[in-house]
């Protein structure tokens, strides 16, 4: 199916997805409007946004069954597998965190129904950046999912640590996206363009490469997404507000927010900026700070909630290695990293929330004694996040490792790949003491776990995240073929880059 | 006309926004260090739009209504942060450690 965007009608169908999801965001809010004082009221908002993700999911895969493909001038909004399959990550990952949440929304008391509705708003800017190809559409995607994220994260008002965790993300976000805004300035000021594709094309023409008003706006671009990804020297209000903020929102921070944000950095990159080379050094050195200093700092933390959240600063590093590596198999690596990333931070952050009941307090490692006799299960699907996360052959986490050190070993960047390696030996020294608590130290006490319940709709996302960890890291082919297929699709440029900026 | 000059004076209130940012410790003097550094940005636009044609305006349309949003929610954390700690000094809120 090919698509000519000047058409109202194509244009109206190649939005189809967001135009379903902004839909039914604004009658939940209807809904929530009118009934919003009980639990059951909570429970039907939660039915209502699953039932929203699930449709958007179907229509993005009817675009993808369809292969739709944009053509004409350059649009706006990128119709390619890269943008079908962030698409359905961001709603994956919504869903599950909805299933995550149902409960722990009950539990803590947490009777806004509106919870949901910022869920699906900030899903819906997810969509957008994975599918901008127009920097302006990239910023205003990037400032939806961040508003709602915002508000997300102080959605406890009785809790003094997830105001104080909101205002630090407020903040030090704002402050991100007005370097990114800047950045953007200054590129179309460059190229007097905002599309990716028509700024690829003006550097090149234009000889840009080199040019200083360019390179800063690109430096200054480059540190807006390293904010929002929390790279090293910009991640310090990543442990701050992860540990502040719900569990289930801060797991939603922690995959989908980071996920989107990469997704937008890649196809920034990648688009408009494929021939300035200028910015391989820069996310090079932004990999190894990233991965030295989250895996060191990690090893240091006692509280569960501050030890997963430098381990996801972590893995930020090993999946700015991908982007550094700038080669066909470093895309792939990077859309399989991300999905077995995603699976297995949010069952992590999924079985803290159980844990960590009773207003947020604190869960020291050394709470897990004894877990794996009183509740097996979970002890068991929380090892298996362990070790995906450290890389253990067997799981997601592996292949992921595996591919990106072969994208970054294929373009000889070997000191990443080494430094891979080495930090991720680094990382089994914070990982497998979770492991070992669980399952080698008797429970201090009968009752300590006895109210750990994940409940039934958890359980379920929890039992899906693990079992397709497992999946993953045993059959990765076609997880992968589709990763690399989405990456060439952005690859290859479209019809559009050929047509004359209009000024 | 006057291209280099009104970039020039965006670049300051840009560096300004930033240092403020950097510098000061109250929550509502950072926020409206944060609205500079979003001006400056818009006035950027509005100098570039002179070469560049119209679409350089248009941008900054975007740009005010997403700081109108970002205020919204901005000033309503603020206010819940002082409604637990009577404070808005950033020193003083500090019960998670980085």
């Amino acid at each position: 199916m090919t698509l000519d965007l000047s058409l109202t009608r194509d244009l109206l169908t190649a939005l189809l997805p967001e135009l379903m999801l902004t839909g039914w965001a604004l009658v939940l809010l209807v809904v929530v409007a009118w009934r919003h004082r009980t639990g059951g009221d909570l429970r039907v908002a939660g039915g209502i946004a699953l039932a929203a993700f699930a449709t958007t999911a179907a229509v993005v895969w009817w675009l993808w069954w369809n292969s739709a493909a944009a053509q004409g001038y350059a649009p706006m909004i990128a119709v390619d597998d890269f943008r079908f399959i962030s698409d359905w990550l961001f709603l994956g990952t919504g869903a599950l965190t909805v299933l995550l949440s149902m409960r722990y929304l009950e539990r803590e008391a947490l009777l806004a129904p509106e919870y949901y509705v910022l869920l699906l708003f900030s899903v819906l800017g997810m969509m957008l950046m994975g599918g901008g190809s127009d920097l302006m559409v990239v910023f205003l995607g990037l400032e939806l999912m961040s508003v709602s994220v915002y508000v997300l994260a102080g959605i406890n008002r009785k809790s003094p640590k997830a105001a104080e965790a909101a205002l630090k993300y407020f903040l030090l976000g704002a402050f991100a996206s007005a370097f990114l805004l800047y950045g953007i300035a200054l590129v179309y000021g460059a190229t007097g363009t905002t599309n990716l594709a028509l700024i690829g094309a003006q550097v090149t023409s234009l000889h840009l490469e080199h040019g200083t008003l360019l390179l800063i706006g690109l430096a200054l671009l480059l540190v807006g997404f390293a904010f929002k990804v929390a790279a090293v020297p910009f991640h310090m209000w990543a442990p701050d507000v992860y540990d502040g903020a719900p569990t289930p929102v801060t797991g939603f921070m922690a995959t989908a927010v980071k996920a989107a944000a990469f997704a937008a950095l890649f196809r920034v990159l990648g688009q408009a900026f494929a021939t300035t080379v200028a910015w391989h050094q820069i996310v090079s050195a932004l990999a190894v700070a990233t991965m030295v200093g989250g895996n060191l700092v990690a090893l240091a933390q006692r509280s569960l909630k501050r030890m997963l959240a430098y381990s996801s600063i972590a893995h930020a590093g090993y999946v700015l290695v991908a982007v550094a590596a700038g080669n066909a198999s470093g895309s792939a690596a990077f859309l399989f990293y991300l999905v077995a990333y995603t699976l297995t931070t949010l069952a992590a952050f999924a079985l803290l929330a159980v844990k960590g009941r009773g207003g947020e307090s604190d869960v020291l490692i050394d709470d897990l004694s004894g877990l794996a006799t009183e509740r097996p299960w979970l002890a068991f699907a929380l090892a298996v996040c362990m070790l995906s996360l450290l890389g253990f052959p067997g799981t997601a986490g592996f292949m992921g490792k595996w591919y990106i050190l072969v994208a970054a070993a294929q373009s000889a960047q070997w000191w990443l790949a080494a430094l891979l390696v080495l930090t991720s030996v680094v990382s089994a020294g914070y990982y497998l003491p979770v492991i070992m608590v669980m399952y080698m130290r008797p429970a201090p006490s009968a009752a300590a776990h006895a109210d750990v319940r994940l409940g039934r709709l958890a359980g379920a996302a929890v039992t899906l995240a693990v079992v397709g960890l497992l999946f993953f890291g045993i059959r990765p082919n076609r997880l992968l073929d589709l990763s690399a297929a989405g990456a060439e699709s952005l690859r290859t440029p479209t019809a559009a880059a050929v047509a004359p900026p209009g000024n | 006309m006057l291209l280099g000059p009104a970039l020039a004076v965006s670049a300051v209130l840009f560096t300004i926004g930033v240092a403020g940012v950097l510098i000061r410790r109250n929550a509502i003097v950072i926020f409206m260090c944060v609205e500079l550094m979003l001006n400056a940005v818009n006035l950027t636009f509005v100098a570039l739009a002179q070469r560049l044609g119209v679409s350089g305006q248009i941008f900054v349309f975007f740009v005010m209504a997403v700081a109108a949003a970002e205020a919204a929610v901005g000033l309503a954390i603020i206010l819940a942060i002082y409604r637990h700690r009577e404070t808005v000094d950033l020193g003083k809120i500090n019960l998670l450690k980085g």
